[in-house]
């Protein structure tokens, strides 16, 4: 003690001291907090998974991403990007990326689920991440589309639009439509944050919240249109395309059809 | 007074003769029905688009009574009970409950909804189409400047209905646009914020704005739009319409068809035209679908909010204008007696600064036309737009200007539907906004200064047929072939003003503003195209009574 006590006015001390406490703090919310928790995993995969998808994964992806999945020049590390993350980006098509550019785009499937599935397992063996979420979180049917909607407003839309259909980003990004995207998807990409998304941890929307948001998806997917051709969800730069194009088009038809002599 | 009414032995026979005859003789209808029946209306299809206009203003009337039936401009909080799902439960204003049990549980409401809405765009666009009409035909000339400027403020009038009645749904596409003219208002400098509280019943959003909408937007607004669609209408008749030039059409007469019976069941018609159309369009088509967008909540705006068509190039104004440029902000604080107030220009310049300079040239453009030309006479024939080249190179790029902030609107979605980066749109757009107006200029003088040419050409030497011919010595020429008289006076008939020289005054000197005239029409006339003469016409008849090429068509084949 006698060393400590006469330590303490060293110049270091206060560094020293301050870094103590910020691990501290940090350990104790990292304790007492689930948001960094790795879930547990719902899909169980096999050693047999994990061999195959070390496999395919040197023979497809470790161009980019490296041996071992430790990143390269090109690409990102992939350890701790969790089973759900590779599902998403293999499941899409967005991974193996076609071309470089601003962000991947989705494109045909490349991989069977059953690859996907141990390509999955490769990376997730290598550092806790995301899960691939269970089955029941996903069942649209048990969430509350209209409070789902209320979220998908308030933390989705500014990106994706509305009525899901998509919007523009900086420097020829963008978020792309979600029609059409399956259940699993839409929550793996909440938790993972692909592209230029953010990351939607259970922290800023718990699961049940993410259910409820895929609800509304789902609910105005199936629902169509109630008012007729939806002119693409785009808002009113199609609504005033469409009246200058189609609607003035065909009254001008008329006017000239009026005003033509039999001659 | 008709003369059956007038002679007091007339004795009605048939039962609709008697009906017919007891109201005449009490309200003197067919005087009316005999002076207006006999007005000559020419024909032309661009003459059709003010009848579009007001047609599309009578089906605003209808549908939007239908639609006050059911709405409630109330901004108390109520939680939605209707039978849209996925915004059951929601907690809303009574305004965009009501929109959506418009929506979805008034019979009919969504289809009334619907062509209410697509009707107020194709009316603005009827508006527009009709002025640029007006414009390039040079239809604003003496008599009808006031005329044209009532149907300027009509604009403007419609722009503004237009806008209230966007926002009245409250939801959170509407209130999205209500936040950017509070933000506008705000900029101004000193009343900005006075003016923002006195809009908004205090700070926005408050509980106020939609009802005070709402009254300006169907009592106000339509009723002084319908005032001055009457007086607009008056002036037409007083100025007799205009027509194009054309064998027997003079300043002094109007070649067309009366009113009565044929124009009017035709115009009639046209209406339910019209009708049918937005019909056909809002049974197929949806627009503003409100229940996309949600309830007004002033923290989220979603991707693709942008307002109507019109509002539109305003909007790609404040997108284009760059918030800094380098370390300038745009931002000045002006210390005042009472305190420092900013004076933010990046939300002025763009919001108001178009505007203006488009507002101004076109409420003034009549006497800035009538300033330049010298000309006081009155015109009843329309200019072909080729024939007055600078006139019509200023109005293009007037439309230019428009339709890149127009485009600026929809900035985001040209970037994901072209594939290309947001923020190179911006810049493209930010370059053109000051040089496409004047490239538009050029090259739409060039191409008005071309058609003249080729007109002037056609006029002298007939149509090319393309079909070769073989004279007997072996030369080959090209067969044209004349017009016929009533083509030809179109090509011919029409004035070239000449550039003005200024000249010293009774003082002997030439006086700025005389200098500064001498300029301008320099810049006006100076590249013209002369209309044929009667002598040149002549000299050239007698190459081409034959159908075959004459000796100018000779000379320039045989230099090749």
């Amino acid at each position: 003690m006698k060393a400590l006590s006469q330590r303490r006015r060293h110049p270091l001390a206060a560094f020293a001291l301050l870094l103590m406490a910020l691990l501290v703090t940090g350990g104790l919310y990292a304790a007492a907090s689930t948001a960094n928790e790795a879930q547990a995993q719902t899909t169980t995969f096999t050693a047999d998974d994990v061999e195959e998808g070390s496999k395919l994964f040197s023979a497809n992806c470790a161009s980019c991403h490296g041996m071992g999945a430790t990143g390269s020049q090109a690409a990102p590390s992939l350890v701790g990007v969790g089973a759900a993350s590779v599902d998403f980006q293999v499941g899409t098509g967005r991974m193996p990326m076609q071309m470089d550019g601003p962000q991947a785009q989705a494109k045909p499937v490349q991989f069977t689920d059953e690859q996907i599935g141990q390509l999955s397992a490769y990376v997730a063996s290598l550092g806790a991440g995301p899960a691939i979420p269970s089955e029941e979180i996903l069942d649209a049917s048990e969430g509350d589309a209209s409070r789902g909607g209320e979220l998908f407003r308030v933390n989705c839309a500014m990106c994706h639009n509305a009525a899901a259909a998509g919007g523009a980003l900086t420097q020829g990004k963008f978020a792309p439509s979600i029609d059409g995207t399956s259940e699993k998807h839409i929550y793996e990409a909440m938790v993972t944050g692909p592209q230029n998304m953010p990351v939607f941890n259970d922290a800023n929307i718990a699961p049940e919240d993410k259910q409820d948001i895929i609800a509304f998806l789902k609910t105005i997917e199936e629902q169509g249109s109630p008012g007729g051709a939806d002119l693409g969800s785009l808002g009113p730069v199609s609504e005033g395309l469409f009246i200058w194009v189609a609607g003035l088009g065909v009254i001008i038809a008329f006017t000239v059809w009026l005003t033509s002599r039999s001659s | 007074m008709s003369s059956s009414t007038a002679t007091p032995t007339y004795v009605p026979k048939t039962r609709v003769g008697k009906v017919t005859d007891y109201v005449d003789s009490r309200v003197g209808g067919s005087g009316i029905v005999k002076e207006f029946g006999r007005k000559i209306f020419p024909d032309h299809w661009t003459f059709m688009f003010g009848e579009v206009a007001l047609y599309t203003f009578v089906i605003l009337l209808i549908s939007g009574t239908f639609l006050t039936f059911f709405y409630d401009p109330s901004m108390a909080e109520t939680h939605y009970e209707g039978s849209y799902l996925p915004l059951r439960g929601v907690e809303m204003s009574v305004a965009y409950a009501s929109s959506l049990d418009i929506s979805f549980d008034v019979r009919g409401g969504l289809f009334m909804r619907q062509i209410h809405h697509w009707a107020a765009l194709l009316f603005v666009a009827s508006v527009a189409v009709h002025m640029l009409r007006v414009f390039f035909t040079g239809a604003f000339r003496r008599p009808r400047e006031f005329n044209w400027v009532v149907g300027c403020i009509l604009l403007i009038l419609s722009l503004a209905a237009g806008f209230t009645g966007y926002s009245l749904p409250d939801d959170l596409l509407s209130g999205n646009g209500l936040r950017i003219i509070d933000g506008v208002m705000k900029a101004i400098p000193v009343v900005g914020t006075y003016l923002s509280f006195f809009l908004f019943g205090g700070e926005f959003p408050g509980t106020m704005i939609i009802g005070r909408l709402y009254v300006l937007h169907i009592l106000l607004i339509p009723a002084v739009i319908l005032l001055l669609i009457g007086i607009h209408l008056f002036m037409v008749v007083l100025h007799k319409h205009s027509q194009f030039p054309g064998p027997g059409r003079t300043n002094t007469n109007v070649v067309g068809y009366p009113v009565g019976p044929v124009y009017a069941a035709k115009a009639g018609g046209f209406f339910f035209i019209v009708f049918g159309v937005l019909a056909a369009i809002a049974a197929a088509f949806t627009i503003n679908p409100i229940w996309n967008y949600g309830p007004y909540d002033p923290s989220p705006v979603s991707a693709g909010t942008q307002p109507d068509w019109y509002i539109g190039w305003v909007d790609g104004a404040l997108r284009l204008m760059p918030g800094t440029i380098g370390n300038f902000d745009f931002e000045f604080m002006i210390p005042f007696p009472w305190g420092v107030n900013a004076l933010s220009l990046n939300v002025l310049i763009p919001a108001l600064v178009p505007a203006m300079i488009v507002f101004t040239l076109m409420f003034a453009w009549p006497w800035i036309e009538a300033w330049v030309t010298k000309d006081k006479r009155e015109h009843h024939l329309l200019n072909r737009p080729r024939n007055a080249p600078t006139r019509t190179a200023i109005g293009v790029a007037g439309v230019t200007f428009y339709c890149v902030l127009w485009a600026a609107a929809s900035s985001d979605l040209i970037a994901t539907h072209f594939l290309v980066s947001l923020n190179d749109v911006t810049y493209w757009l930010r370059f053109l906004v000051f040089f496409g107006p004047v490239l538009a200029f050029m090259v739409a003088r060039r191409i008005a200064l071309a058609l003249q040419r080729k007109d002037r050409e056609i006029a002298l030497h007939g149509r090319e047929t393309g079909r070769i011919v073989r004279l007997p010595h072996g030369e080959f020429i090209e067969v044209h072939e004349q017009v016929d008289d009533y083509k030809r006076y179109q090509l011919v008939a029409f004035e070239s003003p000449e550039v003005m020289v200024p000249t010293p005054g009774a003082d002997g000197k030439v006086s700025l503003l005389d200098k500064a005239h001498g300029r301008i029409s320099r810049f006006f006339f100076e590249d013209r195209v002369a209309p044929v003469t009667p002598k040149e016409l002549a000299a050239s008849h007698g190459d081409h009574h034959d159908e075959v090429a004459g000796a100018k068509d000779r000379e320039s084949i045989a230099s090749h």
